[in-house]
This record gives structure tokens, sequence and C-alpha cells, in this order.
């Protein structure tokens, strides 16, 4: 950001505009972290953002919730069958609440690609890591060790007495780094995985989200500059391709008031860099329009020649 | 300006392809892929290679860093659409009892044998030491399993629990419980073979040890006949379900202590598919088990009856994994058929 914009500009239109500045237009697409990348069959490369722990974490409480409205739902239901007298009930309940405990990931994900109520309700999904289709049995793998990474830390967490009960303290002290060893798996591996990732090769990501706003190239601003902005191929050859997409991140920001000063000074740094008077009087987002097309008419003329100019030169 | 820029001509030409594209995945994303009519399924792939063209000429063409990233997120989510698998439940059960579970099982076959005789080895040692020593019994068996039964119970005392009469009507919860309980066994089974095998292979033997004990027991009664007849029934099932599931535990330590020419992590991916296929397979078996331990033992006490069921149950295993798990030979063009 710092190469065109200057520092504190930004941070001040952050204040200023109430909402982080970042994370407007732009940038939105755009999500900071790991990464996985694959090929396609048609061998193109693919990016999916790999999904960060509090997501996952938040969606695992929701389906657990779910899970457990299921439960209370069942006993309600089947007491009434229960009191009648007929043991079908119970017979029904426990394998009922064996399925709910234990294939409710499995079903969800099986049934919706890769998705959980609650990974629906974060974007979330589950795919294969080498991006084949997400079959039974990874699904199948990835939720058989839920029993041992999820319910056995909530039990030693509600009831720790119950865990190996009367057993010597070396094995209490074994099983609790156990427990928290796998818990903080997901930690200690770039693609956030727990062992039912690992076990079955698979890698929660971001549902990726699809934005496409209007070319600025093509916008009646960047028409009328055209008309009254020229600039030499010197004049162009300064900057690189970071910084025009820095340029670009500030012009899909909403025209503001504050945000027109930020502009107006954005103007002034690069009529001086470009050598030009920097008090010269511009229309500072005509400018800067005009500025981005002409801009990225050379570099992206330059690169159909093979020269990819990223950084500015000095 | 923006007549002269390959990158703005791109866009107007294909953007309608990727709009339509977009909204056919959002209509997936939001009722299934199933709900989408035959012709705009035909379309999907082909939108969908439209738009990784446009994805890989975008990148050598254009700096328009929105339009790129808008079309690696289109084709990363169409990825998922069109290479995902979307099989139903029916077809995915079908498909798997009768190709992946046996097929797996007949591959894992020098696994599966270990993990028997690992349990054999641990019925022989409980069998023999208890025969020996009486007293010994009470270290092998729980409390919770023995049912009251040990070594100072009475003949009549031990037939009893053979020939129990079932407490009024309580059948269906019994066989609920029982294949709960132990198919969660099962399952813990698997999980605990990622640490290197070890557990799994204690639990298999101690398993034996129990069942040894047991056996011990009734043979110091002379009733070693009505025992035998009393287990095999559902421990056929219900053994060979132990011994799959320790099976897959075994095989999951394995790859991870011997990775071979993978890495550590694709080695245990590639067996933890394999071993979870197996647990889920299993989950089957003790249903089955459940339900004879649960009923047929209960309701049914004649020998002859109980012996030609554990015949039939050890011959259908045998058939079904022998028979379905044998690989046939594929030919080249129908492979993925």
């Amino acid at each position: 950001m710092s190469a065109v914009l200057p520092t504190g500009a930004v941070s001040q239109t952050a204040a200023v505009s109430g909402t982080g500045a970042m994370s407007q237009a732009g940038k939105v697409l755009h999500r900071e972290g790991p990464e996985l990348e694959l090929i396609s069959p048609e061998h193109v490369r693919l990016r999916f953002a790999v999904a960060d722990l509090g997501s996952r974490a938040l969606a695992l409480m929701m389906d657990l919730g779910i899970q457990l409205g299921c439960v209370v739902a069942l006993i309600v239901a089947l007491s009434a069958l229960f009191v009648l007298g007929g043991d079908l009930g119970l017979a029904l309940f426990l394998i009922l609440f064996f399925v709910v405990r234990n294939f409710y990931f499995t079903l969800f994900e099986l049934r919706w690609h890769g998705r959980t109520p609650g990974k629906r309700a974060l974007g979330l999904r589950v795919v294969a890591r080498d991006g084949g289709p997400l079959t039974a049995d990874l699904v199948f793998a990835r939720n058989l060790t839920r029993e041992l990474e999820t319910f056995l830390p909530l039990s030693a967490l509600m009831a720790p007495g119950t865990l190996l009960d009367g057993a010597p303290g070396w094995a209490n002290l074994a099983t609790f780094l156990w427990i928290v060893a796998l818990t903080l798996l997901p930690l200690f591996n770039r693609l956030r995985a727990r062992l039912g990732d690992l076990l079955a090769g698979t890698v929660v990501i971001f549902e990726p989200k699809t934005r496409l706003f209007d070319d600025l190239v093509g916008e009646t601003r960047a028409m009328e500059a055209d008309a009254q902005y020229t600039f030499t191929p010197g004049e162009l050859d300064i900057y690189g391709i970071h910084e025009l997409q820095v340029l670009e991140d500030l012009l899909r920001r909403p025209y503001t008031p504050a945000n027109r000063e930020l502009y107006r000074e954005v103007a002034r740094r690069i009529l001086r860099k470009i050598g030009r008077d920097p008090q010269e009087e511009v229309e500072p987002a005509r400018f800067l329009h005009g500025f981005y097309s002409a801009q990225r008419a050379r570099l992206e003329g330059k690169m159909l020649f093979g020269v990819r100019r990223e950084r500015k030169v000095r | 300006m923006k007549d002269t820029l390959k990158s703005y001509q791109l866009r107007r030409e294909r953007e309608a392809g990727w709009r339509e594209l977009e909204t056919l995945l959002a209509r997936a994303d939001r009722r299934g892929l199933r709900r989408l009519s035959s012709e705009e399924l035909y379309r999907l792939p082909l939108l969908h290679r439209s738009a990784l063209s446009s994805l890989s000429v975008a990148r050598s063409i254009s700096l328009d860093r929105n339009l790129v990233e808008y079309l690696e997120n289109l084709c990363a989510r169409a990825h998922i659409h069109v290479y995902g698998g979307k099989a139903t439940y029916g077809a995915t059960l079908r498909r798997f009892f009768i190709t992946t579970f046996p097929r797996t099982v007949w591959e894992l076959r020098r696994t599966v044998a270990v993990s028997a005789l690992l349990m054999i080895l641990g019925g022989l040692c409980g069998y023999l030491l208890t025969l020996r020593d009486p007293d010994l019994y009470y270290g092998f068996v729980p409390d919770a399993l023995a049912e009251g039964r040990n070594p100072t119970s009475t003949r009549e005392e031990l037939r009893e629990v053979l020939y129990m009469e079932p407490e009024g009507q309580r059948l269906s919860g019994f066989a609920g419980f029982l294949f709960t309980h132990n198919a969660q066994i099962g399952l813990l089974c698997f999980t605990l073979g990622v640490a290197a095998g070890v557990p799994v292979a204690l639990l298999l033997f101690s398993n034996g040890v129990m069942l040894g004990a047991f056996g011990a027991l009734y043979t110091r009664a002379d009733l070693t006949g009505p025992f035998w007849l009393w287990v095999l029934p559902h421990g056929v099932t219900e053994l060979l379900a132990v011994v799959l599931c320790g099976a897959a535990g075994l095989r999951l330590g394995a790859s991870l202590v011997f990775p071979g020419r993978h890495s550590r992590i694709d080695s245990l991916a590639l067996e933890g598919r394999t071993a979870a296929a197996i647990v889920m397979g299993c989950i089957a078996l003790f249903l089955v088990a459940g339900v004879i331990e649960g009923y047929f033992r209960q309701l049914v006490h004649r020998d002859a009856v109980r012996l030609a069921v554990a015949v039939a149950t050890a011959l259908f295993w045998l058939l079904y994994f022998g028979i379905l798990g044998r690989p046939e030979r594929v030919e080249p063009w129908e492979e993925g058929a």
C-alpha cells in the first residue's frame, strides 16, 4: 500500500470512514492466509483460501449445537414411546443417538458436498487435497476421528473424573498431553488440517467468492480523462504492476469527501514522481483514472512482449 | 484507450459466459446440482472450460486484478461442482457394499490375518493361563462383563447364563445397546491406529485374553460345547468385525511407521481412506451381530440351531469377501465405467 499511498492518509481515512479501508471494494476477493494450490485437469493453476481456525471453530460449535438439539428432540419424541412400555423406543433412541453422534457430519458432508449447516453458514467447504472428488470414503475417514478429537476432549473438560477413572497419575498426564497435542494439531501445519483431515487427505477452504466490478478503464471518468490528460512513455515507465494494482484498489473505493483528500494527495505524489509540477492543477479523480488507464495500457502492452515489470524503478 | 486494451476486449467478449456460469453455480450451491435442468447441466462443463481458458488468457494479458481474482474464484467454484463427485446415498451404499468394502478387505487380507493372529494369541494366553490358575480370571475379565460369573460360580450358575430366558420385553433395547456399544469400540480401534498401531494391537490382544479366560472358566465347569455355541452365533460376525477394525488400525499405524515411497502425510491420507472404508463396513457387521446377540441368543436355546447359525454366518462372510472381494480382470476400455 505504501508504494503509492502516503501511509498517514490511509490510517486517516480508515478512521474517518469507520470501516477498515482495506476491506472495502477492491479487497473483498483477496483473502490473506495460507492457500491450497492445485493444478486442474485442464492444467490451469487454481488457488483456494484455507479456512482459518476461528471460522472452523465457530462452524463446529454451531454443528455441535444442532447435534445437541437433535438429541433433545429425540428424547422428547421417543419418551412418549418409552413411557408406553415398548422397548422399541429405547432401541430406536439408542440407534438414532448413535447415528446423530457419529454420522451427523458424514451424512451432511456427503449430501451437501463437503458442507454441514455450520460450515454453510460460515461459507466453508471440505475439498480433497488433490482436487479430486470428495468421495464417501474421504468423508468417512475425516469424520471417524471426531470421537477422539471432539467428544473426548469435551468430556474431559466437562467431567474430568469419568476419563480413566482411578488410573494412575502418569496415565492421566499422558492422556492430557495426547488430547492437547491432538487439539493443537491444526496449528502446526500449513493447511490447518486436524487429524481427520490428515487421514482423509482433505482441506477445509473458504468458499471462493465471486464479485466482478466494472472495468475501471471502461468508466466514463476514464474516457473523459483520455481526452484531457496524456502521458509520455517515459512518464509511464516509472511505476510497475504492484503500484498499478494498489491504485486500482484506491479507485474502487467509493468517491466520498473523505476519500477525495486521499485522491488529491495520491495525484500530487504521482505528479512529483513522474517529473511533473506537483502543484499542477488537476481534477484528482479524473487524473487518477486517466493515469490508471494509460499505465495499464503501457504495462499490458509490455507484457504482451514478455516484459513483466513488477515494481517501480526507484 | 479502452478499445486498444486487449484485456478490456477479452472481458467484453466473454463476460456473458462468466455471468451465466456464476448464476448456474449460485443455484447449484443453494439447491444442489440435481435441480439444474439437463440443458443447464450440459452447459456447465462447457462454461467451466471456457472460464478456465479466460483465466489463462487473463493471467497473461490482463493487469486488472479484480478481473483475474474473479476468474480465479469462479473457476475454483466451478471446479468443486464439476469434479466434486455427486453420488446419491443409495448409489453410494450399493457401490460400497458390493465393491469397495469386500475388495478393501480382500486387499488387506494379510493385515487381517495378523490382526486375527493377535487376537487368537491373546485368546490362547487367556485360556491356558486361566485354566492353570483360575485366580487370574479376576485380572483378565472386568466385573462389568462378568455378569456375576467367576471361578467360584457353580456349574448351574454358569449354565444359567447361557440359556437365560429373556427378562420381560427388553430385547430391542438390549440389541440396540449391544450394537452401539460395540460399534463405538470399533470406531475407537480405528482412531487409535494413529498412535503407530500399538494401542490397537494391545486392544486386540486383551480382547482375546478376555474371551480365553471366559472359555477356560467354562471348560473347568465342563461346559465347553455350550459356551462356544453361546458365543459363536453372533461371535463369528462380531469377532470378525473387531478383527477387521483392528486390521484397519494396524494398517494406519504401519502407514505412519513405514510410509514407503510416499511422504508420511500422503501415506496416511492414502491408508486413511482404506482403513475408513473397512471401519464403515464393520458398522454393518456390528449391526448384524447386535441383532443376533440381542434377539436370537436370548430366544433360541437349542444347540443344534445355534451351531447352524454360527456355521451359516461364517460361510456367508467367507463367500462375501471371497467372491465379491476378489478383483475381476478389468479390461482397459472398461476402466472407470
